[in-house]
Formats: C-alpha cells, structure tokens, sequence
C-alpha cells in the first residue's frame, strides 16, 4: 500500500534523510493505522497535534483505529497558529 | 486606573492640539481602544460623511493594558470611517508607537479637519504641535521615520506615517509605524492623507501610572505571561514558525484562496510556506528567515524578520531592500502568491517590502492583484492598458503591480481603488472578492464554512480578525469543530466576535487568545482599572462594541444585501481537496445568525437589543 506521509514545521526532522520538502513516499502494509506510522517515525505523541488524511482532520482518539488507504495522503503538524 | 484619562484632540484645519479629560462613563462602557474610539468616532460624525473629506475624523487610540507590564501590551488602533468600505474601520497595529502614546500621558487622539499643508504631529509628553511636513510629503515611511529621528535628534521618537500610498489616497493605505507593522487595513492610511497629516512621532518618558491594585496587576500579569510560555502554540509554535505556519496546513485542508478564489489549493504552496522560509537558498546558502521578532511587551514574539535574495531579479541594484526587514507573514504570503498563483517566496517578500516602504495593505493589494490576472486571461484587459503581461503566476507582473500601486504610476492607480471598483469598471463586478468592498483574507468561505459568516458580518468588511473561527475549525481552539459545515456556526462567530472586541479594547494582542481566554484578561482589566471588569461585564462590553459598530453601519447605509459573499463562493463548487463539491452555505447561516444577535429578519439591532446592551 503506497501513500504519501508529511510532517511540518518542527516535526520535519522525523522524515527520513530521502524526504523531498515535507514529504517522503512510503509503502505499508494493508491495514496500517495512523498510531502505527506515529509510532513508526518516533514522532512525539504531543507534538502529533493536527493529524489531517487527505486534509480531513483526525481526532486523537480515532488515529489508534483509523487504517490508512492506499493514496492516502497523511499530514501531521505540531501546535501551531496564525492569523 | 489602566487609563491616562487624557485625550488629545488636534484640530488640523486650525492648526491647534488641545487636551481633554477622558470621557470616564465612556471608558466604563466601552473598555477602551477600538470600542472607546469607536464610541467617540460615532458620536461626532455623520455616518453619511464621505471618508476622505475634512468631516471625517480618525483617531489613534490605545486600551488600558497598552505601555503596562501586560504581556503583548503594546497595541493601539485607528479608527475612523473607512474609504474602502464606507464602514466603520479600525485597524490595529503593534510594534512600540501605542505604548510610546500612553508614556507621554494620552489615551488618545482626535485628528479632524484638513490641514491646508503637509504637516506632522510632534508629542514630547504634555507638549503637542503640529509641524511643517513639505520635506516629508513624496517620502517612504522609512524616509519619513528616519528623517523626523534625526530632525529632533532622537533615536527613541515612536513614528507613525504614511508613505506614497497614503498620499496618494491608495483606497487599501496603511499607516506604518517601526518601519514594518502596521494598522494595515480598511484604507485609514488614505483617510490620514486626505487630512495633509504625513505622520505622527511622540516621545513619552511618563511610564504608565495610576495602576488600581499593583499588586495584583503583578500577580495577575505574570500568571498570564506563564499560561502563554507554557501553551505549545503560543510558547513555541508562533514564536519559532510564526503565522506563515498556516500555509501548508490550509492548503492541505483545501481552503487556500487560489488564483481569485478560482481553486481552493495552490500547486507551490509549499514553496511560499514557513517551511520554504527556514530553507537554505541554493543561490547563497542562505534562509530568507533571519530570525523572530517581538512587540512592546510581548512574550510571543510571532514576527518574521528576513533577508531577501540580493540576486533576485526584483532587488538586483537596489540595495536600499538587501537588509533585514519585516516579513513574510502568512496574510501577505498568501495574498501576494497563492491569490495570483505566484510561488516565488524571493518575489513575495520585495512586493511586501514595498508594502511596508509605501504604506499599502498587501492583502487588499494582493487580492486586487489576483482579479486584475483573471481579467487580462480572460482578454478583458490587455497588456497594453496594463504596461505587463500580467498572466496568473507571473512574479515579473506582481513586482511591477506593486511598484506602479504604491508609487501612483500608470495602471497601478486602478489597482490602489481595489478590486471592487476596478471589476465593476471592466464590466466584472462579480471577479472581485470582497465584502462590503473590503477584499478577502486568506480562508476560502468553502472550506471553512465558519469563515464565510465572519467575512459576510464583519463591521470592517472582509475580515478574518474579527472572528477568527479557523481557530476552533482548523486549530482545535478552544475545541475542534468541523470546518465543512455550517451548523453551530452562528453561535461560534457571535462569541469570537464578542471576545474578540475585548482583546482589541483592552491594548492587546488578539494572538493570546491562542492560549488565553476572556478568563485569563478578566483578572488583568480588573486588577488594572477602575470599577467592576467581571466575566458577565466583559462579555456585555463585547457584544455593546459590536452592536454599536453594526449600528453605525445601518446608518451609513448598509443593509442586509450587504451581509453577504461573491456569487463564485455561492454557485462554484470547490474543485478539490476535503471541500470538493462545497460552496458557502451563507445563504442558510445568516438569519440565525440574525436571530441570535437580537436584530430583525434585515439585520438591524432591535429596540430590546439596544436596552439591553445599554447602547
């Protein structure tokens, strides 16, 4: 199962070396949860703050049983704002 | 008492600056900043008056926490009857120009009628005059700051000022202060020109005095100040990426307005983003971010300051733009790239640092950008009218709009009347992307539906500071809501418009309200001023600010047909992202809306409404 996974702002640091911008390719086994990936790339649970799929937000306690589709695109931002 | 309890009012037909005592029941009424200047603004002119006659007043205001120890304590906000709009407009600025009014000992200041001659407006503390300004008028407002600094050989003299744009009565001009912030929109830059008024420097050496309880205030403010550290958004998130952050994440949502709302994702969002600006440039190694910056008193410090590329093509030979300077934040990166689908960060930021030199609103300016490229695609203006090839995308023809707007050349002088009237022009009134003639920011009305309802009411026309819901529909603050539907919408615009009004009134910064609620701000207005600041207090001030900005609106003349979005947000669908297949439920939002506020099916404040909010 192919889909793309990205990090923003202070998280970028948690891709692996081969990321272009925000953003790496992976390829996943079916059934593979939002958590799984979280924990996959080491990605601290308070810092996983906006965790959109396919720009849809997640709420925290879905992402344990939320199972990723192939294409699917997930984003993940720490706390953050703007105006 | 929070307050100096002293206003100055300069009457610049006559040339004279004369003091006052504060109207008090005023202040205990309305707070202070927009909601006193407000009050004041309504109670003296014609809500018909055309903006940029001599009738028309504009006023700088502070609130009780600006110049305190109250952490972003540093705002001040002019308010006057705006150009753009024919609304009431107040614009809110940071920087060290509010704090700087309040150590010289005034609340405020009154400017009214025309001076027959460019002049400025010095305040060494009780001391005001007005000065000859000849020298100045045709200056930036990096000349003009300058200039005045070494006039009365004064490095500390705060100015406030407007560059060509303002002169120029550019509909969208700013007034600049610290060389980069600004009370940027709704045209009060344009209302200060048509007053011969170039800028206002002062010089205060009082502090702030008077605090009710000061030990409580110090209690009371440091607690606060801990609650903003200790808030991941405001404590790290804002200060480290500040608000351009938002780029990637609204763009990810399907809600970034792109080329005049025509799509709702930009294809090189990432390269305009937060992100992009940390990045080492391949053609210097170096990143366009050099570091953050702060207000008077603020313990965020959200500010952008950055290099741009000298070898860029906009800043080749003009070394006067190769230093560190303001920018880019999220509203000028959007309006100034994604708008016109322009991902050139290097362009972006010498057309926001034209903004800045000139006094002009990049998100009006910007905006208007993007309708004039999807007239001359769809052949209705050409590039021989225009003086550019002027296709969506094209970073040669932002640089050249902005060159040409903020200096008054060739075709820049339609843009500078905004895209309300340059579309009607061109036979396109339904191109421009505007509420009540105010273009919008930088949320499509589809992807948040929340948005739309903020933009469609909001006093000052198109604007996202008036109710912010991206935060609740986007951030999850204080709880998440969905962005894709309208229901509850009414309810949560209302009490971020009621709040918001507070935070405006009270001299701080709206960014706080990240962490802090109207519960954090009760223990500092109380601890601060004079008589009872209580929740429920608050929350009646509030919403008697907004009603009494909507009254003033009625009177001017707007009506319900004015509450309300462009026909692309209503009939065209998003075409992608979690909004496909969406537009502005507007339409469904507005009488309940209506409803909960207390007004009529039109939308005009009803008799119980006015009792109850002693207006």
């Amino acid at each position: 199962m192919k889909l793309k996974f990205k990090l923003f702002a202070s998280l970028t640091d948690y891709l692996p070396a081969d990321r272009k911008g925000n953003i790496v390719d992976l390829d996943l086994p079916a059934g593979t949860t939002i958590q799984t990936v979280i924990d996959q790339y080491r990605v601290p649970e308070k810092s996983a703050h906006l965790v959109l799929v396919n720009g849809r937000f997640i709420p925290p306690a879905a992402r344990a049983s939320h199972v990723l589709e192939e294409n699917d695109e997930l984003a993940i931002w720490p706390p953050v704002a703007g105006g | 008492m929070g307050w100096a309890r002293k206003i100055l009012r300069v009457n610049l037909t006559q040339g004279t600056c004369t003091p006052e005592p504060l109207n008090m029941q005023w202040a205990d009424e309305y707070l202070g900043s927009r909601g006193l200047a407000s009050k004041y603004l309504i109670s003296e002119i014609d809500p018909k008056v055309d903006p940029l006659s001599p009738d028309n007043k504009m006023i700088m205001s502070t609130g009780p926490l600006t110049g305190t120890m109250a952490s972003t304590g540093g705002r001040y906000t002019i308010v006057t009857k705006g150009p753009l709009t024919g609304a009431i407009a107040c614009s809110n600025s940071g920087g060290f120009f509010g704090a700087e009014m309040k150590f010289a000992g005034w609340d405020m200041i009154i400017f009214e009628g025309k001076s027959p001659k460019p002049v400025y407006l010095y305040v060494e503390n009780d001391r005001a005059e007005l000065r000859d300004a000849s020298g100045l008028w045709g200056k930036s407002c990096w000349e003009t700051e300058e200039t005045i600094k070494k006039q009365h050989q004064d490095p500390q003299i705060r100015v406030s000022s407007i560059g060509r744009a303002g002169e120029n009565q550019v509909l969208y001009a700013c007034v600049v202060n610290d060389l980069h912030r600004a009370a940027g929109r709704s045209g009060v830059g344009a209302v200060m020109g048509s007053k011969n008024l170039k800028a206002v420097a002062l010089r205060g050496t009082k502090g702030v005095g008077g605090i009710k309880d000061f030990k409580g205030f110090m209690a009371a403010t440091t607690a606060a100040k801990k609650v903003l550290a200790d808030n991941a958004v405001t404590g790290e998130g804002l200060p480290k990426y500040g608000t351009q952050v938002l780029m990637n994440v609204i763009n990810e949502m399907g809600s970034l307005p792109t080329r005049n709302h025509k799509d709702v994702q930009f294809e090189d969002a990432s390269k305009i983003s937060a992100e992009a600006m940390h990045e080492k440039r391949a053609s210097d190694g170096k990143s366009q971010l050099v570091t953050n910056a702060a207000c008077f008193g603020c313990t965020i410090a959200c500010g952008r300051i950055s290099e741009i590329d000298k070898g860029h093509f906009t800043v080749v030979n003009k070394p006067e733009y190769w230093g560190a300077s303001g920018g880019l934040e999220y509203e000028a990166a959007w309006a100034l790239g994604a708008a016109n689908g322009v991902g050139d960060i290097e362009a972006l930021q010498y057309a926001n640092l034209l903004c800045n030199e000139q006094g002009m609103d990049p998100i009006s300016f910007g905006a208007t950008v993007g309708a004039v490229m999807e007239l001359y695609e769809m052949g209705v203006l050409t590039s021989e009218q225009i003086g550019v090839d002027a296709p969506f995308g094209s970073a040669e023809a932002l640089a050249r709009f902005t060159e040409m707007t903020a200096l008054g050349e060739g075709f820049g002088v339609e843009i500078g009347q905004g895209s309300k009237r340059l579309c009607a022009k061109y036979g396109h009134p339904e191109l421009s992307m505007t509420v009540k003639g105010q273009e919008f920011p930088a949320y499509d009305a589809r992807g948040i539906q929340g948005m739309g309802l903020t933009y469609a009411t909001s006093n000052r026309g198109a604007c996202h500071l008036r109710s912010y819901t991206v935060a609740s529909e986007v951030l999850g603050i204080p709880v998440k809501t969905d962005p894709l539907v309208t229901e509850g919408k009414p309810e949560l615009v209302k009490a971020f418009q009621d709040a918001t009004a507070i935070f405006d009134s009270a001299g701080i910064c709206v960014f706080t309200s990240f962490a802090w609620t109207l519960a954090d701000v009760q223990p500092q207005l109380q601890a601060a001023c004079d008589g009872d600041w209580s929740m429920e207090k608050l929350n009646l001030v509030g919403e008697r600010i907004w009603n009494m900005e909507r009254q003033f609106n009625t009177a001017a003349g707007f009506t319900r047909k004015d509450d309300d979005l462009p026909p692309r947000l209503k009939t065209e669908p998003a075409q992608t992202g979690p909004a496909k297949g969406l537009v502005s439920g507007i339409d469904k939002m507005i009488p309940e809306y209506y409803q909960i506020r207390g007004w009529t099916p039109e939308g005009v404040v009803t008799e119980e409404t006015v009792a109850r909010l002693g207006l």
